[in-house]
């Protein structure tokens, strides 16, 4: 057959825990050819990571391929015996994870877990499948591919982690690799270093691909074609090129359209004398605090920032650079070791226990994970219900109104009031966190991170919803991210951090141009375009600005 | 894959396992003889009724006579209150002790913590049979002091267990969610902690349960239980040892029926009823 991966009317059957069977995988038709790159889009719970898997003949636990067949190098995983599918895993087809730190185990060296594929299937002399995977992390452009192999997995950085991942699925010279959102976790700076070494060491290695991602712009630097799933089955299979200019299905479009949030016009911040929020010279970190007066770890060194009634304030930053401390300090989460915090005019105290109700009240915080910011026990009611009684001291059928208009207020149907979290999407959960902190009536809201664990046509919905709420409540933002494009859509300052410190303060459109910091002008050039030869066209300039500084190698 | 064999459903919304059924029909049944002993015991307890002693099982007695010719199916009978009742007021006593302070120690943290924490754990330091031989000897044996005693000993285990629970679940964002509206400790550990930790703390309970059954039953054989001519199981074991030469069912079934209870409990705990998440079914 002329493609390496023909599959015909997959079809994968769940079976949830009260016995019923729900169809996953609705007859799904794909073809690969060999050194071909194909992507499989789509939001979370579209099936592109379970029609993936199928190429390796493997469904998770509770799911079953029922009906179809997925041929691989002319083998039908869908049909072969278990162990006939072992012996192909690492040498025909091999997988790379979304999150190398798991995949990795933490108490064995790189260098045994990259060879330990040529080791199961006796591909290679165990000096022979060390000297590939130093050249193969010296194509993917790792440092010191010599002896990085004796490290230990802790020893390396994520992006790097990730790489090494790629070296594991390559040693076996695989024909087709699957990518499954391998990009995901890292910070956009990293992305790229990763995206770059994928893309060569797929070139040079001739390898056929299926990248699994839900970000458009990160699929359009490396795949040839594109394939947009929704509800486990195919909407639209086009050329990269095509499937960008030219989308034919609504839920491609809404993809692109999502690319670009819209926080929409809002009114001009009401002129007043006095900020909102001002935060002075704010020292914090961890650990005990030293004879110096500073703690064991600093997070935060002298960081100062003022919002105004009615402005948002972006936080950016890679992780680590201290912009969830900053937020939990304001918070009063984490007492600061020194400075100020002052909110409308009127200081804060540093703890918790120190600020006033009301304080508390009129600064609300909202995490980045509803998963684990939602008790799981508490049916949506409750959630919702409680700091309107613990506030507002609501009761009765006065509370239950309340709930009524917050969960309109947030565009959530009534009937969720009786759900559980768990019973919800990842977007209504984070709708449900935001209503939570609506329910207080505050004048400043602190959005940790709020959109970067939700797809793309989600975060978008998310980021409306935020700019309508301000319009009709008047309220602030504090937009803590490492995703620029969604920051610039909605805020009006924005706040560069880099290793606790604030480098600058730019206005969005003063984004990327000259004059700039060189870190924000580095953030600004990693944000993914959605331009096929972006990535291309960065390798061709000259090297990076030497900012931030490399990080220095592991002892 | 499809090894998973189908439920019986319960239209609850709840999957609960044949093993589990079977389980809860034991303990379930023991929990009924206590309550009704008084009523279908066909001798009275303490009356010798046979002129023989470690009679065999017979029409007349049942399940045999003890070695003083006492009816052996009455005394169990009877004993069912004492093992059940004594382990269930203790466990009980301990698991509510132990589990508030754990909780209001993950919650509290600090030095309310480090001294609880330090103290319980001196406390379990002591051999439970011997802490119970102390007491007893110092203060006599009666059933509440029994109960006192036998929760004493079991409550550092369920702090320790309800504690290690609730820093996990103190840790999570919805925790820090309350502690920024400003709730009290009250509150979190009321509505944000327990309900998060009540499965495996009820599943603890089971399993203290049938320890506190076997240290009664211990604590008994060894004489400083329940006092004659009351008996629970555990006594009726160490009153019939004699018979063991002969194959008494006297001292047979009185270890019988205490592993049908603690195996019973034991596997109601392992198949819990589990809610179906799956809602449309």
């Amino acid at each position: 057959m002329a493609n390496l991966v023909e599959i015909r009317g997959l079809r994968v059957e769940a079976r949830t825990d009260s016995g019923r069977r729900v169809e996953i995988i609705r007859g799904v038709d794909l073809d690969v050819a060999p050194g071909e790159i194909l992507a499989l889009i789509g939001e979370s719970g579209s099936g592109k990571t379970t029609i993936a898997l199928t190429l390796m003949g493997y469904a998770r636990p509770g799911c079953r391929i029922v009906g179809g067949s997925v041929h691989v190098d002319g083998h039908d995983m869908a049909a072969l015996p278990e162990a006939a599918r072992a012996a192909l895993r690492g040498t025909t087809v091999a997988y790379i994870p979304q999150s190398a730190a798991a995949a990795f185990n933490p108490a064995r060296t790189v260098m045994d877990q990259v060879t330990e594929v040529a080791r199961i299937h006796d591909l290679m002399p165990p000096e022979e499948a060390r000297a590939r995977a130093v050249a193969l992390f010296r194509a993917l452009a790792l440092p010191e591919p010599e002896t990085i192999g004796a490290r230990y997995p802790h020893q390396v950085s994520g992006g790097q982690l990730q790489r090494l991942s790629a070296a594991m699925a390559l040693i076996g010279r695989p024909k087709l690799v699957i990518f499954d959102e391998p990009t995901t976790a890292l910070d956009v700076t990293t992305q790229i270093e990763v995206l770059r070494a994928f893309k060569s060491v797929m070139k040079d290695s001739g390898a056929a691909g299926v990248y699994v991602s839900h970000d458009l712009a990160v699929v359009a630097q490396v795949a040839d074609r594109i394939t947009v799933l929704k509800g486990g089955a195919v909407q639209e299979v086009g050329a990269t090129a095509q499937i960008l200019s030219a989308p034919a299905h609504p839920y491609t479009r809404a993809l692109l359209d999502a690319f670009e949030p819209a926080g929409g016009p809002r009114a001009a911040p009401a002129p007043s004398g006095r900020p909102l929020l001002a935060v002075t010279d704010l020292v914090a970190g961890y650990g005990p605090i030293g004879r110096d007066g500073r703690p064991a770890v600093t997070a935060l060194k002298a960081v100062s920032l003022t919002v105004e009634r009615g402005d948002n304030l972006g936080i950016i930053g890679e992780s680590g650079c201290g912009k969830s401390t900053l937020a939990r300090v304001i918070a009063g989460i984490i007492a600061p070791v020194s400075g100020s915090i002052a909110f409308d005019g009127a200081p804060l105290a540093p703890g918790l226990r120190a600020r006033s109700r009301d304080a508390l009240r009129r600064l609300q915080i909202v995490f980045q994970l509803a998963d684990t910011a939602l008790n799981p026990a508490q049916s949506v009611g409750d959630i919702l219900g409680r700091p309107l009684t613990f506030y507002h001291g609501r009761r009765g059928r006065e509370r239950e109104a309340g709930v009524d208009a917050l969960l309109d207020m947030v565009r959530l149907p009534r009937a969720l009031r009786h759900r559980l979290p768990e019973e919800l999407s990842g977007g209504q959960k984070q709708r449900v966190n935001l209503a939570r902190a609506l329910a207080a009536e505050p004048e400043l809201v602190i959005c940790d991170e709020i959109t970067s664990a939700l797809d793309t046509v989600v975060a978008a919905a998310i980021i409306a919803l935020l700019g309508d709420l301000q319009r009709e409540l008047g309220l602030s933002y504090i937009f803590i991210s490492h995703d620029l494009s969604m920051v610039r859509s909605i805020c009006d300052r924005i706040a560069v951090m880099y290793a606790g410190e604030k480098i600058e303060e730019l206005a969005p459109a003063a984004f990327g141009q000259a004059g700039t910091h060189a870190y924000s002008r580095l953030l600004h050039a990693s944000m993914p375009k959605l331009d096929p030869g972006w990535l291309d066209g960065l390798a061709q300039q000259a090297e990076p600005p030497a900012w931030p500084a490399p990080a220095p190698a592991v002892p | 894959m499809d090894a998973v064999p189908a439920r019986p459903r319960l239209r609850l919304g709840y999957a609960f396992d044949p093993i589990g059924v079977l389980g809860l029909a034991v303990v379930l049944a023991w929990g009924l003889v206590a309550v009704c002993a008084p009523l279908i015991t066909p001798y009275p307890v303490g009356e010798i009724v046979d002129l023989d002693y470690f009679g065999p099982i017979t029409g007349q007695f049942w399940l045999g006579t003890d070695y003083l010719g006492r009816d052996m199916l009455s005394r169990i009978l009877m004993g069912a209150r004492y093992t059940v009742g004594i382990s269930l007021a203790a466990v009980s006593l301990a698991c509510l002790t132990g589990v508030a302070l754990g909780m209001a120690a993950a919650v509290v943290g600090g030095w309310f913590d480090a001294v609880l924490s330090r103290f319980l754990d001196a406390l379990n330091s002591i051999p439970g049979k011997l802490f119970g031989l102390v007491v007893v000897a110092g203060v006599g044996s009666s059933i509440p002091v029994l109960i006192v005693t036998l929760a004493v000993i079991y409550t550092p285990g369920a702090y320790r267990f309800a504690r290690a629970l609730a820093v996990n679940v103190n840790t999570m964002d919805f925790v820090t969610v309350a502690r920024v509206r400003g709730e009290g400790t009250a509150y979190i550990v009321r509505h944000e902690i327990l309900p998060n930790i009540v499965g495996p703390v009820l599943a603890d309970l089971g399993l203290r349960f049938v320890f506190v059954v076997l240290l009664l039953s211990g604590l008994s054989f060894l004489g400083i239980g329940v006092q004659p001519p009351n008996a629970d199981w555990g006594a009726l074991v160490r009153e019939n040892i004699g018979g063991l030469p002969f194959g008494a069912p006297a001292v047979i079934v009185p270890s019988l029926a205490i592993a049908s209870l603690t195996i019973g409990v034991n596997l109601l705990i392992d198949n819990l009823p589990r809610r179906i998440r799956d809602r449309s079914a």
